[in-house]
C-alpha cells in the first residue's frame, strides 16, 4: 500500500522535517517576535510589553542606519562582483584544456572551506602587520615599509574587503550553477548563431545571456540570502568596526542583543531581515514557478 | 567555378583512430540539391559541419566560391545553415530569429523589415512573426529554420537532417515543400540524411557514404540502378538488392526484377524459388524464400511484385531475372565491373 493510501505513515514520514521546522525555524522566529515588543535583557527575569519602542529606538541609533546601508551595499556589491566573475569564469571552464579539472577543484575550494576557516585566512591575509598584500605592494616599491594600507583599518577599505570577501565565497557556488546553465544549452544554438555570423560577444549577450536568465536568478537570489543573512565575515574579519563602518544587520543584532545583552533589542533588529527576505523568497517561488512551466 | 568543393578532406577525432572522413573530394553544381546519405556513423554530418566551419579539418581543403575557407570562421563563409534540432533562439520571437543574421551581419536597420517579411512570404510564415518558437509546430519551427537561412540570401544552404524529426505524416508534406522551396530560390544545396527515400526523391545528386568514404557520387538513377559497389547496392532499396556469390563475381538484382518467369521476356536467367514468406504492403507485395537447386541452392533473395496471388506458402515457382538486369561486381574489391553472360542453373 502506497503512502498516499495510508495518511498516518505520511504523517511519520514527515514528521522529523514538520518537528526541524517547528523547533528550530518557527520557534526562534516566534520568540524574536515577542521579545522585539518586550523590554526583554539578559539576566532579567521580568517582561513588559514595551509597544514599538524597541523599533522606535533602533530607528533612532546611528549603527542601526549604517548596517541597513551596510547589509545593501555588501549584499548588492558582492552579486554584482560574483556574477561577473563567475560568467567569466563558467565561459573559460566549459571549454576543454589541459588542466581544466584542476582548475575547477581550485574554483570550487572556497565554498567547501568552512566559513569561519576562509574568514581567518582573509583576516591574516589582510592583517595589519603582517598582511601578505601589504608585503607584496611593499617588495614591488608600491609603498614604503610600514606606509601600506591597512585593509581592515580604514572605513572604506574594510567595507571593500569585506565585499570581496563575500564576493571570493559565493563565486564558486554562482560558476558551479552558471556552468551547469550553459551545459544545458544545446550545442547548435551557439553553432547556428555562428553560421548566422554571431561573433563572440553577439552570441554571448544576445543569445546566451538571455536564454541563462532563469539560471542566473536563481544563482543571485541563493547569493543575495547567503550574504544579506551570514555574520561571520564581517564578525571575524572586522567585528564590525572600525566605528561600526562595516557593521551589518546580523552582527548588529548580536553585538546589541547577545554581547549587549538587550534582547529585545536585538531581536527587533533582526527581524528588520524579514521584509527583504520574504521578497527574496516570493522572487525564488516566481523563478522556480516559470522554470516548472517552461 | 564549383560553390562548394573539397579536396582530399579528411577528420580524424582521436588520433590513431580510423578517421571520421577520409579523403573526400567531391564538387557541387550551380543551383544543384546534392545530398549526403549515409548509414548513422557514416561522417556525413561530420563532413557537412567542416564546410560550415563548425569543425576543423585535420587535412584537405574546402573552397567556397573558388577560395580556400580552411581557416574561415562560419560566419566569414557566408553560409547559411538548417539544423537537425532547428535551433531556433527561444527567447527571441519569429520575426527576431529571422533578423538575427541581419543583425549579426551588420546589415543596415532599415532594411530589416522587408527583408524578413520577404522570407516569411516565401515560407509562408507571415502571420507567425510575433509568436515565440516554443508555441510553434515541428513544421512552422522548420519553416522559421529555412526562414533563417534564406534572409541573407547565402551562396550556399546547409541542411542537416532537417525532416528527422517530424512525424512520418507531416515529412512527406515538408519534404515536398523543401523541393518547391529550392526551385524557387535556386540556391545550391547541400542536404543530409540517412533516409534513402528523402535522398532518392529530393536529390539531383546522391553521395553515398559510409565509414567516412565516398562509395558513389552520381544522379538517383545512377546510384539505384548502377550502385558503384556492393555496399551502395545493400543501401539503397527496401528491401536491398539481392547479392549473391558466384564464383569469382557477385551477382546483384533488384527484388523488383525478380519475377515469376512467365511474365519475363527476352534474356534471362531464371530460378526456382521456394516461397517462405509473404508480405502484403498495400500497393506491392515482398516474397522472400530460397533458391532450391543450381548454383545458388539455399540462397534467400526477394521479390517485389504487383501481385503475389497464384503463388503460395511453402510453394516451389519457376522465377527468372532479365539479363540485362543483372549487376556484377568483384568479390574482393567488391566494386562493379563489366556485365558478363551467367547461367544460374
Amino acid at each position: 500500500m502506497g503512502a498516499a493510501q495510508s495518511p498516518a505513515l505520511g504523517a511519520v514520514m514527515l514528521a522529523p522535517a514538520v518537528l526541524y521546522i517547528l523547533l528550530l525555524v518557527a520557534g526562534p522566529f516566534l520568540l524574536a517576535i515577542f521579545y522585539a515588543f518586550s523590554d526583554a535583557r539578559i539576566g532579567n527575569t521580568e517582561l513588559h510589553f514595551v509597544g514599538l519602542e524597541n523599533f522606535r529606538s533602533i530607528l533612532q541609533s546611528r549603527s542601526f542606519r549604517i548596517a541597513v546601508r551596510n547589509s545593501f551595499v555588501f549584499t548588492i556589491g558582492s552579486q554584482i562582483v560574483v556574477i561577473i566573475v563567475s560568467s567569466i569564469l563558467a565561459i573559460v571552464l566549459e571549454k576543454p584544456f589541459r588542466g581544466r579539472g584542476v582548475i575547477r577543484f581550485l574554483v570550487l575550494l572556497p565554498w567547501v572551506a568552512p566559513i569561519a576557516l576562509g574568514a581567518i585566512g582573509w583576516k591574516w591575509i589582510l592583517d595589519s602587520i603582517y598582511s601578505v598584500i601589504s608585503w607584496v605592494l611593499v617588495a614591488l616599491h608600491l609603498y614604503k615599509p610600514f606606509s601600506a594600507p591597512m585593509w581592515l583599518g580604514e572605513p572604506h577599505l574594510a567595507i571593500a574587503s569585506v565585499l570581496l570577501v563575500h564576493s571570493w565565497r559565493l563565486i564558486p557556488f554562482s560558476t558551479v550553477i552558471l556552468l551547469a546553465g550553459r551545459t544545458a544549452i544545446p550545442k547548435d544554438i551557439p553553432e547556428a548563431a555562428a553560421v548566422d555570423g554571431a561573433g563572440f560577444w553577439r552570441t554571448e549577450f544576445l543569445i546566451l545571456l538571455p536564454m541563462m536568465m532563469p539560471i542566473i536568478s536563481v544563482a543571485v537570489l541563493f547569493g543575495t540570502i547567503f550574504t544579506f543573512t551570514d555574520m561571520t565575515v564581517v564578525y571575524i574579519l572586522t567585528a564590525g568596526g572600525p566605528f561600526d563602518s562595516t557593521q551589518v544587520l546580523p552582527s548588529l543584532a548580536f553585538t546589541v542583543g547577545i554581547q549587549g545583552s538587550d534582547l529585545a533589542a536585538g531581536a527587533a533588529i533582526s527581524l528588520s531581515l524579514v521584509p527583504l527576505l520574504v521578497i527574496v523568497a516570493y522572487l525564488m517561488l516566481r523563478v522556480a514557478h516559470r522554470a516548472e512551466v517552461t | 567555378m564549383a560553390v562548394v568543393e573539397t579536396r582530399d578532406l579528411t577528420k580524424v577525432f582521436k588520433e590513431g583512430a580510423l578517421g571520421a572522413v577520409n579523403s573526400v573530394s567531391l564538387e557541387t553544381r550551380e543551383g544543384e540539391f546534392l545530398v549526403f546519405l549515409g548509414p548513422s556513423g557514416s561522417g556525413k554530418t561530420t563532413l557537412l559541419r567542416m564546410i560550415a566551419g563548425l569543425e576543423a579539418p585535420t587535412s584537405g581543403d574546402i573552397l567556397i566560391g573558388g577560395r580556400v575557407v580552411n581557416d574561415l570562421t562560419p560566419r566569414e563563409r557566408r553560409i547559411a545553415m538548417v539544423f537537425q534540432s532547428y535551433a531556433l533562439y527561444p527567447h527571441l520571437s519569429v520575426y527576431k530569429n529571422i533578423a538575427f543574421p541581419l543583425k549579426a551581419q551588420k546589415i543596415k536597420k532599415e532594411l530589416h523589415q522587408a527583408k524578413v517579411e520577404w522570407a516569411a512570404a516565401l515560407l509562408g510564415i507571415g502571420a507567425l512573426l510575433e509568436r515565440k518558437p516554443r508555441e510553434l509546430s515541428g513544421g512552422e519551427r522548420q519553416r522559421v529554420a529555412l526562414a533563417r537561412a534564406i534572409v541573407r540570401e547565402p551562396a550556399v544552404f546547409l541542411l542537416d537532417e532537417p525532416l528527422s524529426n517530424l512525424d512520418a505524416k507531416l515529412r512527406a508534406s515538408a519534404r515536398e515543400e523543401l523541393e518547391r522551396f529550392h526551385r524557387r530560390v535556386g540556391t545550391t544545396t547541400i542536404y543530409v540524411t540517412h533516409d534513402q527515400v528523402e535522398a532518392m526523391a529530393m536529390g539531383d545528386r546522391v553521395l553515398v557514404l559510409n565509414k567516412g568514404v565516398v562509395h558513389q557520387l552520381g544522379t538517383p538513377t545512377e546510384v539505384y540502378d548502377h550502385p558503384a559497389d556492393t555496399f551502395v547496392a545493400a543501401f539503397l532499396g527496401s528491401p536491398p538488392m539481392n547479392l549473391v556469390e558466384l564464383a569469382e563475381h557477385i551477382v546483384g538484382f533488384r527484388p523488383e526484377h525478380l519475377r515469376p518467369a512467365a511474365s519475363v521476356t527476352g534474356d534471362a536467367v531464371s530460378l526456382r524459388l521456394r516461397v517462405e514468406n509473404i508480405e502484403y504492403l498495400g500497393a506491392e507485395w515482398i516474397v522472400s524464400g530460397s533458391v532450391g537447386g543450381g548454383r545458388l541452392d539455399g540462397k534467400k533473395v526477394f521479390s517485389r511484385l504487383t501481385s503475389a496471388q497464384g503463388l503460395a506458402l511453402e510453394g516451389t515457382y519457376d522465377f527468372a531475372v532479365p539479363q540485362r538486369e543483372l549487376r556484377f561486381f568483384d568479390r574482393s574489391t567488391e566494386k562493379r565491373v563489366a556485365p558478363r553472360a551467367v547461367s544460374l542453373q
